[in-house]
């Protein structure tokens, strides 16, 4: 099928296979899965500023779809998503800017590239050891509090907790994640940041977003994973309208391969319900991991896929 | 659970079949009138190309939402 935006010839079916993974691990983790995307373009031959752009029309469709079906679920906090939209549109604009000084510098692509293996890096070593630590104290509990309680308890729970009680005004609530009081500045810097590294990493960002939030903010997983979907609607959109702007976007691979991605997403929202919270943080562990070594390839052979 | 299990994967097979000839259908007709005119627009009108690409992605998702849910509401409904 030719696509004449960009100029290329890609078989549908491929698209929508790929639309397909990347559907099931956003709505089983709350991720866009431009660390996947993006590479699957580019290997059929799309250009690396078309591959960014479409990917992020192709994250707001599937978000989209995850996150109706989360709100189904009752996994949505709205007030909270809103609110990190914001945070997370203003970072992005500083981690772009982040980029444009590296371009003129001339070293964007080795800055880019190490910052990337290590934040991937960091992540997964975090969660495979904070994910392990929970499940091992929860073999100790009673089975009875266990048992058809959807409960998620985390081994950073107490830094948590201390994060929580830092009174910076304005304080809200947050009724649906189960939050009595937190700083609306705790909230905008975590959006921000995971602004920052969408804007400076490329794509949703939901890699470092979604556990910012269980950690950092103490919102439950089921809950993270539905509220930052929500949130990449609002941020993707922006993106894939500046993109679209700069004609970076050829809609019609991402309407291609979004039609494989409706049906994933559906089956990883399902998913959840069948996991408890530290077993999908547990499984979330190889993404990041793969994103690694993704760029770790690149740099060394030098190919971009 | 076991027969649970296997029923909610035969609906699911139905569904993905269902799903398939819909989306092949949608390829056909929708993409090949839509081509031509996204591209002049992308081309020429790139503030219109924008808008229209977030509504075309953001409609999609609500139609195809829509349609496999229906579909799935459909198929369970017929096996009980």
């Amino acid at each position: 099928m030719f696509f004449p935006i960009s100029n290329t010839d890609i078989n549908p079916i491929y698209l929508v296979v790929v639309g397909f993974i990347i559907g099931i691990l956003g709505g089983f983790f709350g991720v866009g899965g431009s660390f996947i995307a993006g590479p699957a373009l580019r290997l059929m031959g799309v250009d690396w500023n078309y591959a960014v752009g479409t990917d992020l029309a192709h994250i707001v469709g599937k978000s989209i779809v995850a996150a109706r079906q989360h709100r189904s679920l009752g996994n949505v906090d709205l007030k909270l998503g809103l609110i990190m939209a914001l945070g997370t549109i203003g970072g992005a604009e500083v981690g772009a800017q982040f980029i444009q000084a590296l371009k003129r510098a001339g070293n964007v692509n080795t800055v880019v590239s190490f910052v990337a293996i290590v934040v991937y890096f960091s992540i997964s070593v975090f969660m495979l050891w904070e994910s392990h630590k929970t499940l091992r104290s929860a073999k100790g509990r009673s089975p009875q509090r266990l048992s058809g309680v959807k409960e998620d308890h985390s081994a950073f729970g107490p830094i948590t907790q201390k994060i929580q009680r830092v009174k910076i005004w304005p304080m809200i609530s947050l009724p649906t994640s189960g939050i009595r009081e937190i700083s609306l500045w705790t909230i905008l810097l975590v959006a921000f940041i995971g602004g920052i590294f969408s804007g400076f990493l490329g794509g949703g960002a939901g890699y470092i977003r979604m556990p910012s939030m269980v950690y950092v903010l103490g919102i439950p997983t089921h809950l993270a994973v539905g509220t930052d979907l929500f949130e990449i609607v609002i941020s993707a959109s922006y993106g894939t309208f500046t993109h679209a702007i700069k004609g970076n976007v050829d809609i019609l691979i991402a309407l291609v391969m979004h039609t494989g991605a409706v049906i994933g997403a559906q089956i990883g929202v399902v998913a959840t319900q069948y996991f408890a919270g530290p077993k999908i943080r547990l499984a979330f562990v190889p993404l990041p991991l793969i994103g690694a070594a993704i760029v770790i390839y690149t740099l060394i052979t030098g190919h971009k896929f | 659970m076991k027969k649970q299990t296997a029923k909610s994967l035969r609906a699911f097979a139905i569904e993905l079949a269902a799903y398939s000839v819909l989306v092949i259908v949608y390829f056909f007709l929708v993409l090949h009138l839509l081509g031509d005119w996204l591209y002049h627009l992308e081309a020429h009108h790139r503030y219109t190309y924008a808008g229209v690409a977030l509504l075309l992605i953001a409609g999609q998702a609500v139609v195809l939402d829509t349609v496999t849910t229906l579909l799935f509401r459909v198929l369970r409904g017929r096996r009980k």
